[in-house]
């Protein structure tokens, strides 16, 4: 999933300050799973901006509203009704959701209230780590399922370096090494061979750098 | 031979090679590069030049290698991956040769966390065994890692890598070296011994795998200053392995007496060693301390070095 975590409510204060009537939006998807811009963080949210207001002796409007993807243009129509009457858009969404909205409204101002943080999964509850970079030629068949681009820190792709010990990476104790986990991942899948072999200088196009990646499915395209 | 290297001269003529670093300032003082060099004329057989060693910014090895070459000594061109690209690393392969620099150590590099610059970027675009391919690639193919040809002048670098026994997993340890050695190192210089016996070990590997016969392994030898440095090598910097034996034996002699305990404790492992088949050579890493290089190089019956 796409992590995200919410911003100050200070910073998200100074953006909305000009406005008196805000559409506050979540999305049903990675940003709930992650708690971070669901229904419930949107109702969580609201408060906080009221009683914040409430104290400068200020007042706000706030439409709360969660869709069930704001990535989706489909999804993204169903605010329609509802756009009109506010004077701004605060989501709560992975900036592939706030980026939505900006490109469907166009005289709308649309602001961010979370920081969209990594492609990552749950290690256990309330805890989510960085998994994948997106690097869009994926070698996980290769390094045991473990991906040293994402997990190493210098992202090496042929071994560790000289700084791991006992399985810890040298940068921070809470930081595990990549290569000592996809080592001990090829020794109980019986591939340690698979070791020797060199992966050439890694060919970066496919992660981007060349303006936004695009996919297009011909078989789908309309 | 596949080089003018000088390295590559003695190591090959059959001479326990020594090398030793100098780090380049934090300034910009070439006087201060030649005169830290100038502890090392005559007694080493090439000098590493650091590439901003700690992910802290300092002149760079290239700029420092060209100043030892301008003294007539022989630059050992550092080169680590986390600065910079591809494009740039192989532009500073040609000016570095341009220029007469002729051997070269291919690193990853210090994460940047470790130094002062925390917030730059770290690169990464490829690994120091990528970077080896890369060098043995130019000088072997005479082609960019791209693949295109390279015009003229061809880089003959004679090609290092480091190696670090002490490092875990211990297993992997030597297949790494190994991986090194395919993708083209001709020698490869280790981290600091302390531990001797975990050193032999390794290389007991390595003899079984028959690596010492296809490349020159040159072992790292660092001297303690002091009782505090032995503890700081122990406890804060990653990749060391000290045993406590050595620290506690640093604090058996008084103050004033530890620089040379740590002198005798390098020449007895220069010794030991001496006697480890597939130890091709000697790199003595004197942080902040290049003036005793001479007297461990002779102490240790290193010296003269050879002329090849």
């Amino acid at each position: 999933m796409i992590t995200a975590e919410r911003k100050p409510l200070e910073e998200i204060l100074a953006y909305i300050k000009p406005f008196k009537r805000i559409l506050l939006l979540g999305c049903n998807e990675c940003v709930t799973v992650c708690a971070a811009g669901g229904r419930k963080e949107v109702g969580v949210l609201a408060s906080g901006i009221q009683m914040s207001m409430l104290k400068n002796g200020t007042s706000i409007e706030i439409r709360e509203h969660t869709l069930e993807r704001q990535c989706d243009p489909e999804y993204v129509e169903e605010l329609l009704p509802m756009i009109d009457s506010a004077d701004a858009v605060l989501s709560m969404a992975c900036g592939c959701g706030v980026q939505q909205l900006a490109t469907r409204f166009k005289d709308k101002p649309v602001f961010p209230a979370v920081n969209t943080k990594f492609m990552g999964g749950s290690d256990r509850h309330g805890v989510w780590t960085e998994r994948c970079q997106g690097c869009g030629d994926c070698l996980l068949g290769l390094t045991g399922g473990i991906c040293p681009i994402a997990k190493c820190a210098k992202q090496l792709m042929n071994g560790p370096c000289g700084g791991s010990a006992r399985g810890v990476c040298e940068i921070g104790e809470d930081v595990d090494c990549a290569w000592h986990l996809i080592w001990e991942r090829l020794k109980a899948l019986d591939l340690t061979e698979q070791y020797l072999e060199i992966m050439p200088a890694k060919d970066w196009r496919p992660g981007g750098g060349s303006g936004p990646r695009k996919i297009i499915r011909e078989d789908l395209a309309e | 031979m596949k080089t003018e290297s000088n390295l590559e001269k003695v190591l090959s003529a059959g001479h326990l090679a020594v090398t030793s670093e100098c780090g380049p300032p934090r300034g910009a003082s070439a006087q201060t590069v030649v005169d830290k060099a100038k502890y090392l004329e005559g007694v080493v057989d090439a000098v590493n030049i650091t590439d901003n060693q700690t992910a802290m910014v300092r002149m760079s090895s290239f700029a420092g290698s060209v100043l030892v070459k301008q003294q007539g000594m022989d630059p050992l061109l550092q080169m680590v991956t986390r600065d910079r690209n591809r494009l740039a690393m192989q532009a500073d392969i040609l000016g570095a040769y341009a220029l007469g620099i002729d051997t070269m150590l291919c690193l990853s590099g210090d994460h940047t966390k470790f130094g002062d610059h925390a917030m730059a970027a770290n690169v990464h675009d490829i690994d120091s065994i990528q970077l080896i391919q890369m060098v043995k690639g130019m000088r072997d193919e005479g082609t960019f890692q791209g693949g295109a040809e390279i015009k003229g002048v061809i880089p003959k670098m004679f090609i290092g890598a480091a190696a670090n026994p002490f490092a875990d997993p211990f297993e992997l340890r030597v297949m790494r070296l190994a991986k090194k050695i395919a993708a083209g190192a001709d020698f490869i210089q280790t981290q600091c011994i302390f531990n001797v016996e975990k050193f032999e070990r390794w290389m007991e590997g390595v003899r079984k795998m028959g690596l010492h016969e296809k490349c020159y392994i040159m072992a790292g030898i660092t001297p303690m200053k002091s009782v505090g440095a032995a503890k700081y090598m122990k406890n804060r910097v990653p990749g060391m392995d000290v045993p406590q034996e050595l620290v506690d034996r640093m604090a058996s002699v008084a103050k004033e007496d530890q620089p040379e305990e740590g002198i005798k404790i390098c020449l007895e492992t220069i010794e030991r060693l001496k006697g480890v088949e597939g130890v091709a050579g000697f790199h003595i890493m004197a942080i902040d301390w290049e003036e005793k290089v001479e007297e461990i190089v002779k102490r240790a019956g290193l010296y003269p070095r050879p002329q090849v």
